[in-house]
């Protein structure tokens, strides 16, 4: 059901872990739906140096994050806050039609994570 | 790669001896049951000597025997069957959270159509409770369908308590049996059920054909009209095939009943005794005796199931799960959430089933594929802090 690129994401997932003192960080889902991704971020002169996920979820929520991940890296936030899940999916050659609503997650993290960054940024 | 089967609950492979008794069935000895020839005479009598060794499987009369297109056709039978042969009586059914959704779905129809179900719950251990059974017995009431043994977590039902309450009130008991029979030995008669679901391919034999067990006097309506086939109550040529390779599965699945069941609890045993030592934040799910043989179900914290399961596939082991994203919705297992887990245990859930053929190194290649598994799923877990929670 999952493409050969999904598999390989999900199997050999890039940028796992978390940054310590991040700048952003955006947690969306719940445990009740399956699914929970937590993105972490850190940022530089506007552009995205680094980010790390940590995902509870299905196989689509971990290919989806890991490709998300990779998306915005090295982008400017404004570059990243254009992601869409759409995209995400397309770059992962697609998705089961009941898996999409888990690749709306990567989008939700993303900008949980630069909302987060943005109001730091305020507050400082 | 090697692959080892471990969702025997989900589906079997036909004995190779089943297969052995179709084949002639399908090209060779192709008669209608029905014609008058020889032909036709020949596959009428294997369709009654099958018929007569599935009742025997189950201490029934091959007269009470109906073959259908599976359990679910079964289910859905009984419940209707029973439903709109006997409203002026009632319209009142009861039975469990935990069906299987051949049943609770079917119940979901009936609703829409005047009766009232009332779905009784389950202890943590997924067993109903006879004296609350016995409370919402009403006068109106005229079946219960309360299933033998369940598929997800395997907890095997009161059936012979539940068969002396129905009989005593004089109402209607059905129990899906599917998951039960070839585990657990039946006798409908000591049992004092009514109607019983079974189905061919979790015992070794063929897709796409099961039975009704209608006690002899039971008031039922018929399901298919057309021909004679079936007395009239599931017409259609029978699948004479699949009838001869059912007849043969059941006599197999009840044959060394007792000893096949001692090795495969056994082996059940120590897989389900190895996790629980090797892997911290598990649990078992159902209960620890009243269970199906070959079931083990254990949720692993912190995890997600559809992840679990892609990740014994990548290794040759196919198992299940009752994870959202296996179950097709957004919701885990009813089935789980009902023996009161929390919808993120639930979603960790993994079901192992063993079949007559699983053996010991099996067993050993998963417990030592399943810890390095769940430990990376755990790395990458939001939820999972070294330690604990």
């Amino acid at each position: 059901m999952y493409t050969d690129k999904v598999m390989e994401y999900f199997q050999n997932p890039k940028n796992v872990g978390e940054i310590k003192a991040a700048d952003g960080v955006g947690e969306v889902g719940s445990p009740a739906c399956g699914d929970i991704m937590r993105m972490y971020l850190e940022i530089e002169d506007n552009i995205i140096k680094d980010v790390k996920f940590k995902t509870f979820g299905c196989g689509a929520a971990v290919a989806t994050s890991s490709m998300a991940t990779e998306m915005i890296k090295g982008k400017t936030i404004e570059e990243a806050e254009k992601i869409t899940n759409k995209m995400v999916v397309s770059e992962l050659g697609g998705l089961p039609q009941e898996k999409i609503h888990c690749s709306v997650l990567a989008e939700q993290a993303i900008r949980a994570a630069i909302k987060d960054y943005k109001s730091k940024q305020e507050n400082n | 790669m090697k692959r080892v089967y471990f969702d025997y609950a989900a589906t079997t492979p036909l004995d190779k001896e089943v297969l052995e008794k179709m084949i002639p069935y399908f090209s060779e000895k192709f008669g209608n049951p029905s014609s008058i020839y020889s032909e036709g005479r020949e596959a009428r009598k294997v369709i009654d000597e099958a018929r007569q060794k599935v009742a025997n499987s189950i201490n029934a009369n091959a007269n009470e025997i109906f073959f259908t297109g599976g359990g679910t056709e079964a289910d859905n039978w009984a419940l209707k069957g029973v439903a709109f042969a006997n409203k002026n009586k009632g319209n009142h059914i009861i039975t469990t959270v935990i069906e299987h959704h051949a049943v609770l779905h079917t119940c979901e129809y009936l609703e829409k159509h005047g009766f009232e179900v009332t779905y009784l719950k389950v202890d943590e251990y997924g067993l109903i409770d006879i004296e609350e059974l016995k409370t919402l017995i009403k006068d109106t009431t005229i079946l219960i369908s309360i299933m033998f043994a369940n598929n997800e977590i395997g907890t095997v039902q009161p059936i012979k308590e539940i068969g002396q309450i129905a009989k005593e009130k004089n109402i209607y008991f059905h129990t899906d049996a599917v998951q039960a029979l070839g585990n657990v030995p039946i006798d409908v008669r000591d049992l004092k059920v009514d109607l019983l679901s079974i189905s061919a391919h979790k015992i070794y034999g063929p897709k796409g054909i099961g039975a009704l067990y209608v006690r002899k006097g039971v008031k039922v309506d018929n399901l298919v009209h057309g021909g004679a086939q079936e007395r009239k109550k599931r017409a259609g040529t029978e699948n004479t095939p699949a009838v001869v390779g059912f007849g043969e599965a059941c006599y197999l699945a009840v044959t060394d009943l007792l000893k096949r069941n001692q090795k495969t609890e056994e082996l059940r045993d120590y897989l389900i005794k190895s996790i629980l030592s090797t892997v911290p934040n598990v649990q078992l799910n159902g209960h620890p005796t009243k269970r199906l043989p070959g079931n083990a179900n254990i949720s692993f914290e912190f995890i997600e199931g559809e992840s679990l399961l892609l990740s014994l596939d990548l290794v040759g082991i196919s198992a299940s799960s009752g994870s959202a994203c296996t179950s097709g919705s957004l919701d885990p297992s009813h089935v789980l959430l009902a023996i009161g887990l929390i919808h993120e245990i639930a979603h960790g859930s993994l079901r192992v089933t063993l079949g007559k053929n699983t053996n010991k190194e099996e067993i050993d290649y998963l417990l030592e594929q399943l810890p390095p598994i769940v430990q990376r799923l755990r790395d990458m877990s939001p939820l999972y802090i070294q330690g604990g929670k």
